[in-house]
């Protein structure tokens, strides 16, 4: 299972690149979404995959998933929504105030 | 802190104190009053202890100044350092007081003249008694800095801070490379002091960093010098006021350079390496000094090339002298250490009628209102007195008895004749060359002294070229300091072993030290019969006079010379293609292109992490502790890698939003099979905010930015983007094959009895590592503060239709 799922990590890693890469503003936002998706399913493979139940404290069960991935990802799910929401509405912003989306036709003046 | 100390320091003591005295006493007297004070008691302190160095003695004394680091301002006064102490304070105080006359007390900002000029004779004084090196390197680039305020000293003329430029580039380009090769040396002596270096010659010598320390500090030295190619900056160096050319750029300065090779004679001498460059360039230097002076129309510009000249001179005959070392004590060694003594006599010469001349064309300068040749003339009737000092001078430097030049010439010739009949290093046949050298160089500077005599002063008057028009003599303050540096150019022709017994022989001992006050034999004769020197002398007059005489036959010889092959073409040029170069490659890899930036990021990411994977050998995978797969797994691993494939070739914004959305809901279902449900919870809520985002963002912006775009297909992107994506998953596969340590989950299974909590999870985050959570929060409430602020404060600008989208 790890090795589908880093693969599958490896994938959203190429396309959220890709995505970085261009220029319309939509698309680099899509990137960085993407790459915190990628980013988190790598830090769950890392703690193990599908060994046990549910780290919710139960006398009947002895084994459970690993929780202290689970609560970084937590902590990193809230952060990069943050991040997110600000860089959408920075973008948004941008694109208004400018009247473009295109990064290439974002220049400041020479020696500004 | 001794009393030398206190005199030593007391230039930079007044240099505080005198904008003080300005302010308060220009208006009635002029500055330079106070000012010259100050070198004549250093002066009279130095002259005092002439007695005890001359027998022999050395004066040493230290200051702590970082004793942690072992640097201490130790002084260290022996007879080469009394001679250099001599001539910057008695220069000093005869240019302070010419200045007094010169600089006009109304239209001059005086405090900042005088203030530069004491920091740079501090500075200078300093540097010549300081027996630490690093003492010696910092006094060493104030005398830079102290020369560049002063040469930029009319700093509203374009030509003065072009000069100040360059003369800053090339002596600071010195001064790094000495301090290079200074402390190449402290490493291999594990001292800071120059006399415990002089103690561990053999350690210095035996060194694989004796080359390198050897040229690095020959570097700083010959640009202090204006030794060849480094001499440039001395020309465009005369936009200084007068004085200051007499002082810094003929006396005192540029002979820093001198004093440092003959310092470190001790150190490097009887090398054949040294003797090549020191003398090498030493003759190099005099012939193009005395070559390009002849062809100068500016009385300034001649003097200049003069002084790379005559520099040159002195640093050749020290580069012949330090064969003496090379002998134990005998004869052989005192032929060569005459050289050096010869040196040291040209160097005193040197100042006394270059001083004096700069001063006289001070004055032709001051009362006519140019300094060009083509322009002067018949000024003998007009201005007798400056003539007759004129007339010292110039003969002097041409080397004509009864002036002291003409000893030192005879001397210098001795000495070239003594080159080259060395024998023990290589290239032993390339010393015939030091005496031809010297003897046409001697013919040019024979040309250039009349120049400067007989251009300005005989001729016919031409009263209508002139800017001036009542022209006199000078005023009797200015005429007094050359006069008495005249007097002195006749005194040491008479009486020159006065000077030799009392000044050059100490200078000389320390130099070279196997020598001692009573081993040392040399007396100056005016006379010593017909030899070949004396030939040699009189071949220069004859020569030189039948080539002044034709000397518009022959002149024109020079325009043939390209100027693209100048030195001062080559250093322009090299200094704008520079320039050019540095921009032209920054402009081409910052090319304000974020596209760009992401690519240089990611390409070295790739390289980084791809190298470190194939060199360690770390590639192998081990998946026999893989987890299993259902049918669920892989059908929503398909639907994520078609979602996403979906964003990625869509060319509709909403499309793209949505199957992100997609994307991110499918994650919830694998954090679903993978038995976390806060996450599952979480990722749901975000996601759904998020493209409630997108869609409020990228849906209803303005009109001109809902066309429908496919993303340009670029090679490089793709390459690029799969490499990083491979290299991931590669280097996450060979991680997760390999377990180090057993994981701390055990410890948090005891949420409940620690924490009172059953959602371990939930427990981590708010009570094991609550400190995470803390921030977390203060992240999103400065996201949401940075929201409420990027909505809310709007540009207000003068274009009103902005308004509106508000």
């Amino acid at each position: 299972m790890e090795y589908i799922i880093l693969i599958l990590a490896g994938i959203l890693f190429a396309t959220a690149i890709y995505n970085l890469l261009q220029k319309q503003l939509l698309r680099i936002i899509i990137g960085t979404v993407l790459l915190s998706h990628g980013a988190h399913l790598v830090i769950l493979t890392m703690g193990k995959l599908k060994r046990g139940q549910p780290p919710i404290l139960d006398d009947a069960v002895t084994d459970y998933t690993d929780p202290l991935p689970q609560a970084l990802i937590l902590t990193s799910i809230v952060i990069s929504f943050g991040i997110t929401s600000l860089l959408l509405v920075l973008a948004y912003r941008t694109a208004q105030e400018n009247k473009t989306d295109n990064i290439e036709e974002m220049r400041g003046e020479p020696n500004e | 802190m001794s009393l030398l100390h206190f005199i030593i320091l007391l230039p930079f003591f007044a240099a505080i104190i005198i904008p003080y005295i300005y302010k308060k006493f220009n208006a009635k007297i002029h500055t330079g009053w106070f000012v010259v004070v100050i070198p004549l008691v250093i002066l009279i302190h130095l002259a005092l202890q002439i007695p005890n160095i001359s027998t022999g003695d050395t004066i040493l004394l230290s200051m702590p100044w970082i004793p942690s680091l072992g640097i201490n301002f130790d002084i260290y006064v022996d007879g080469l350092a009394l001679l250099f102490g001599l001539i910057i304070s008695g220069i000093g105080t005869l240019v302070v007081f010419y200045s007094i006359f010169y600089m006009d007390k109304k239209r001059e900002e005086l405090h900042n003249f005088y203030v530069y000029l004491l920091l740079f004779m501090g500075a200078m004084l300093g540097l010549v008694v300081s027996d630490n090196v690093f003492v010696l390197y910092t006094l060493w680039e104030l005398t830079s800095v102290s020369s560049f305020l002063l040469i930029a000293y009319w700093y509203e003329r374009k030509k003065s801070r072009a000069g100040a430029l360059k003369a800053m580039i090339i002596t600071v380009f010195g001064g790094l490379a000495m301090l290079a090769g200074l402390i190449l040396l402290t490493m291999i002596t594990d001292t800071y002091s120059l006399r415990e270096m002089f103690a561990n010659v053999t350690l210095i010598t035996e060194s694989s960093l004796f080359i390198p320390a050897m040229v690095l500090i020959l570097i700083g030295a010959f640009t202090k010098s204006a030794q060849y190619p480094f001499s440039i900056w001395l020309p465009d160096a005369m936009e200084a006021p007068t004085p200051i050319s007499a002082y810094l750029h003929s006396a005192t300065m540029v002979k820093a350079g001198i004093y440092l090779v003959a310092r470190m004679t001790p150190i490097f001498g009887g090398n054949a390496a040294w003797f090549w460059m020191v003398g090498g360039i030493g003759v190099i230097t005099l012939i193009y000094g005395s070559v390009r002076a002849v062809r100068q129309t500016d009385l300034k510009a001649l003097l200049a090339f003069s002084t790379i000249s005559q520099l040159g001179l002195i640093m050749s005959l020290l580069g012949v002298g330090s064969a003496a070392l090379y002998f134990d004590i005998g004869d052989a060694q005192e032929i060569y250490a005459f050289a050096i003594f010869a040196a040291l006599f040209h160097l005193f010469n040197h100042s006394t009628f270059k001083g004096a001349l700069f001063m006289v064309v001070g004055i032709i300068d001051h009362e006519t209102g140019t300094r060009d040749i083509r322009r002067l003339g018949g000024l003998m009737s007009i201005m007798p007195l400056t003539f007759t000092i004129a007339l010292i001078g110039s003969l002097s430097m041409a080397g004509l008895p009864p002036f002291n030049g003409f000893l030192s010439k005879e001397m210098f010739f001795t000495g070239m004749l003594s080159a080259s009949e060395i024998s023990f290093f290589t290239l032993e046949e390339l010393t015939i060359l030091f005496p031809i050298i010297a003897w046409v160089a001697s013919v040019f500077t024979f040309i250039y002294c009349l120049i400067l005599l007989v251009r300005p002063f005989f001729g016919t008057f031409k009263p209508d070229k002139l800017p001036k028009e009542k022209i006199h003599e000078a005023p009797v303050g200015m005429l007094i300091p050359p006069a008495i540096l005249g007097a002195l150019v006749v005194l040491i022709f008479f009486f020159p072993n006065l000077l030799a017994n009392y000044i050059l022989k100490p200078a000389l001992i320390s130099v070279i030290p196997g020598m001692t006050m009573e081993t040392v034999p040399f007396k100056i004769t005016a006379w010593h019969g017909f030899q070949t020197e004396l030939w040699m002398t009189i071949g220069v007059i004859v020569l030189g006079s039948i080539l002044f005489v034709a000397i518009k036959k022959w002149n024109i010889a020079f325009r043939v010379y390209p100027d693209k092959l100048s030195l001062n073409y080559l250093y322009s040029n090299g200094i704008e293609n520079l320039e050019q170069g540095s921009a032209s490659f920054t402009n081409r890899y910052m090319t304000g292109s974020i596209r760009h930036y992401l690519l240089y990021i990611f390409v070295f990411i790739v390289l980084i992490l791809g190298t470190a994977l194939i060199v360690f050998d770390a590639i192998t995978f081990d998946f026999s502790n893989n987890a299993y797969v259902t049918v669920y797994d892989i059908g929503i691993l398909a639907a994520m890698v078609a979602a996403t494939f979906t964003v990625l070739f869509t060319k509709n914004r909403i499309t793209a939003i949505v199957a992100l959305g997609a994307v991110g809901y499918l994650m919830v279902m694998l954090f679903v099979i993978f038995r976390a449900p806060d996450l599952a919870m979480t990722q749901m809520v975000v996601e759904t905010a998020t493209t409630v985002l997108f869609l409020l963002c990228f849906y209803h912006l303005p009109k001109l930015e809902k066309k429908i775009e496919k993303m340009k297909f670029k090679v490089t992107n793709l390459v690029v983007s799969l490499a990083v994506g491979v290299t991931m998953t590669v280097l996450t596969l060979v991680a997760t094959g390999h377990q180090l340590f057993t994981p701390i989950t055990t410890f948090f299974e005891n949420a409940y009895e620690l924490a009172g909590a059953k959602n371990i999870v939930n427990a981590i985050l708010v009570d094991f590592r609550g400190f995470d959570t803390m921030l977390e929060i203060a992240v999103l409430l400065i996201a949401g503060i940075g929201v409420y602020t990027l909505v809310k404060l709007q540009h207000k600008g003068s274009d009103s239709d902005e308004a509106g989208t508000k």
